[in-house]
């Protein structure tokens, strides 16, 4: 530790070349005690290789796991597409088209709703009249007939009003309430270049713009036309063990569209119904023309396709992530004996004789030890992500495709939140001195209310207050799939959604980190060594 | 060995004699040095509270509304607080041994008492004792407050919830094995202390140990051969079917034999901390 006893320089600034010193003392300490050292490449090894080990285990598309929805008789699942983001998506429905090459737009009227949802529990085709909530038809502009190509689409839905969405992830509303034959809703699309802006109105002659999309990429010639489309039918019901469950079967809705108009060059001279199906062929449809009148039935969505949905294809990122927890529990380990050992060594004195400040001494060995656990983190969360991704798909299992942005968010802030612990740990043997209670009270805070929010019989809203007031919200930051108001699916902690925003999660443990960093230095400034 | 004995007897029984005195010995000195610091009873009654404030946190959370079928295990919920509280026993546990290098009075011990495996066996005995009762009075705890709590939730006897909690046998057998639970994680812990040495290093081991095997089968995807696997020799999954009650049948272990697994983790771990210890420097 020579390092820390560096003779006074006269002529040198003391403010910052003091810190400096401070911290190169601590580097110094780090990276010549071969445990810490060792116990760092361990954090790394354990993080990927159990992550590693989850995506190598995890059962291959083709086989039925227990108590999932029937899938319609087939042995292996057929995989979704991706849309334009990057995202899985469901997109079937019952598609009436005709192409429309080049600047143009549509414009119809709907004046009724209706469908059939089961009548009881399985997985039965409906036969009770209703709609689930998210029963949509309407207009749309599509890329092409390819399952996951870009569109944008005007429809009105069961109780969610007037919409405009577009490529699966985005939903605008537009005019409140349900369709009916005595409150009709107006629909448009125009399409000028990859721009398509939606319209809508209850008159046909005073209208308003709902939004207004950018279609990159839209070729001159892109499919348009009606369509219908029904999710299935969930029923979520509190489960006891570990959250939520539900019944799932599939529905089917019929709307009836007139006063069709079109504008622009429309080449095709008559319109063709089919189902656009990507997943398999059970998809429910058909359309009947009489005069100006269009009636077309639908199953089926267009959005994106999630984990603890009707169809549950498979694992997430996340899972290739579970590492995480044993490399934690190595760098906590190794973040609390960074100070609890100099004083159990007695070394604590000589290093506040050396740098009497004593504030300083803890920020630097905070910044080194976080410094060194973000490393370490972030390079196994990325062996992690990017092999395990290869591992499972030779594995012959299906991982929900995360955007690039995602999957980055998911590996930087894995990085992040294995420093933000390390700093917690040393803050906390910094206060307690006894590395023992330190390492426990760190590891219980962080894995213990995660294990009881993920995995035990608490219900969902005592899980959901778990995972947003302590440490373990900051696993929110592995979050691979967002929660969309536009999909109906369990979204619970167990199904792999946190109760708060990735950043926000991760904030709550920064929080705990720098209340306990702050008490650190108050401490150590007044005990003595 | 501070009894003087008789000159004729003193050739005649010497081994028996100090095999005698010494465990007895040992079993004061442990004692003497568990009872005359604050660390292990501020432990223990953290165990208590911890677990009990977790069961009664954790039982008052869940609500079955009239009307609706709850297939929960009322009993388990209740015992929920010994996931919590096994982690103070492990710092207890881990100390009794650590403690010990982290000062060097280990050296003492070993001066004092050359035969190693009488100081661990002493070490065992009397925190496996500790545990027993802190443990005894933590499941009471957590029964007590189940009984208060679970019956204003709708959890009543009428609709077959069972609270004639102490009487009832699978009830019974689930707070008596809790209580044996912690116990046995006490000695999984001590041993592994014993190999590891430094107690920061062993309750990372033997933390990682218990929590990792659970949170690892929520990312398996539902791997049925890796699942099972882990349900039934991880030692918190398989130790822990001791608490079930219901749906006994479709238990990936047996009660009893889960805990038996935890209790074999536990002897190897004891088996590996004496020869490490017996042949180790200390």
């Amino acid at each position: 530790m020579t390092a820390t006893i560096t003779p006074h320089q006269p002529g040198q600034q003391t403010g910052r070349d003091g810190f400096a010193q401070v911290l190169r003392a601590e580097w110094t300490k780090f990276r010549t005690v071969r445990g810490w050292v060792i116990g760092t490449l361990v954090a790394v090894l354990v993080t990927a290789g159990i992550g590693l080990f989850a995506a190598g285990a995890s059962s291959s598309s083709c086989q039925s796991t227990g108590g999932g929805p029937a899938r319609t008789g087939q042995g292996c699942m057929t995989i979704p597409p991706v849309g334009p983001g990057g995202e899985a998506v469901s997109d079937n429905f019952y598609f009436v088209r005709q192409p429309l090459a080049g600047n143009g737009s549509i414009t119809v009227r709907i004046t009724s709703l209706t469908g059939l949802i089961p009548s009881g529990n399985g997985a039965v085709l409906g036969t009770r009249p209703g709609l689930v909530p998210w029963a949509k038809a309407g207009i749309i502009i599509k890329e092409s007939t390819q399952p996951g190509s870009a569109y944008a689409a005007m429809m009105v839905t069961a109780d969610h009003g007037v919409r405009m969405q577009d490529d699966y992830t985005n939903d605008t509303a537009g005019q409140p309430g349900a369709v009916s034959p005595a409150s009709p809703r107006w629909l448009r699309l125009t399409r000028s270049g990859d721009t398509i802006t939606g319209y809508d109105s209850s008159d046909g002659t005073s209208w308003t713009q709902v939004g207004t999309v950018h279609l990159a990429g839209l070729p001159p010639t892109v499919q348009a036309g009606l369509f219908a489309a029904s999710p299935a039918y969930t029923a979520i019901s509190e489960n006891f063990g570990g959250g939520e469950s539900g019944s799932i079967a599939p529905s089917q809705n019929t709307a009836v569209f007139d006063h069709l108009s079109r504008s622009g060059p429309w080449p095709g001279g008559a319109w063709t119904g089919d189902y656009m199906d990507a997943a398999d062929g059970s998809g429910i449809g058909g359309y009947h023309q009489a005069g100006g009148r269009f009636t077309v039935t639908g199953s089926g969505d267009i959005a994106p396709a999630v984990p603890g949905q009707a169809a549950d294809y498979g694992t997430t990122v996340t899972n290739h992530l579970v590492g995480t927890f044993a490399g934690l529990i190595a760098v906590i380990v190794v973040a609390t004996i960074f100070i609890t050992a100099e004083y159990r060594r007695g070394l604590i004195r000589i290093t506040l004789a050396a740098s009497p400040r004593r504030g300083r001494v803890l920020a630097a060995k905070a910044i080194v030890i976080g410094s060194v656990t973000f490393v370490a983190g972030l390079a196994a969360a990325a062996a992690a992500v990017i092999f395990g991704a290869q591992l499972a798909s030779a594995r012959g299992s299906y991982v929900y495709p995360a955007p690039w942005p995602t999957e980055l968010r998911m590996v930087v802030g894995t990085g992040l939140l294995t420093a933000v612990a390390a700093v917690l740990a040393l803050a906390l043997g910094t206060v307690l001195r006894r590395s023992a209670a330190a390492v426990t009270l760190v590891i219980v805070a962080i894995v213990l209310p995660y294990l009881l929010g993920v995995a035990s019989v608490l219900p969902v809203s005592a899980s959901d207050w778990l995972l947003r007031i302590t440490p373990a919200a900051a696993f929110a930051v592995q979050q691979a799939t967002p929660q969309y108001p536009q999909v109906t699916a369990l979204y619970s902690p167990s199904s792999g959604y946190f109760p708060l925003a990735p950043w926000a999660g991760l904030a709550v443990l920064c929080a705990y980190a720098a209340l306990a960093l702050g008490l650190a230095v108050v401490l150590l400034r007044r005990r003595d060594a | 060995m501070s009894q003087a004995l008789p000159a004729g007897q003193r050739g005649l029984s010497v081994a028996r004699r100090v095999e005698v005195t010494g465990m007895r010995d040992a079993l004061h000195a442990e004692w003497t040095k568990l009872r005359t610091v604050a660390g292990p009873a501020w432990l223990l009654a953290g165990t208590v509270v911890l677990t009990v404030a977790v069961s009664a946190a954790a039982t008052a959370a869940v609500k079955c509304p009239s009307g609706t079928a709850c297939p929960v295990d009322t009993t388990k919920l209740s015992l929920t607080g010994i996931e919590s509280g096994q982690a103070v026993v492990a710092i207890l546990a881990v100390l009794a041994i650590s403690g010990e290098y982290s000062t060097g009075m280990i050296r003492t011990t070993l001066t004092a008492m050359p035969r190693r495996s009488a100081v661990l066996t002493a070490k065992a005995v009397l925190v496996a004792g500790l545990v027993l009762a802190a443990g005894a009075l933590a499941v009471a705890g957590s029964v007590l407050a189940g009984r208060v709590i679970l019956p204003g939730h709708g959890f009543t006897a009428a609709r077959g919830f069972p609270l004639e909690f102490l009487a009832d046998g699978p009830t019974l057998r689930a707070a008596v094995g809790s209580v044996l639970y912690l116990t046995l994680i006490a000695l999984l812990s001590l041993g592994i202390a014993t190999v590891v040495r430094d107690s920061a290093v062993a309750i990372g081991v033997v933390l990682g140990l218990l929590y990792l095997s659970p949170v690892i089968l929520g990312a398996l995807g539902g791997d049925p051969v890796w699942t099972h696997r882990l349900e039934r020799y991880a030692p918190m999954n398989a130790g822990l079917t001791i608490q079930d009650t219901i749906g006994l049948r479709g238990l990936p272990i047996s009660p009893w034999g889960g805990l038996g697994v935890l209790a074999a983790w536990a002897a190897a771990a004891m088996l590996a901390g004496g020869l490490v210890l017996r042949w180790r420097d200390a």
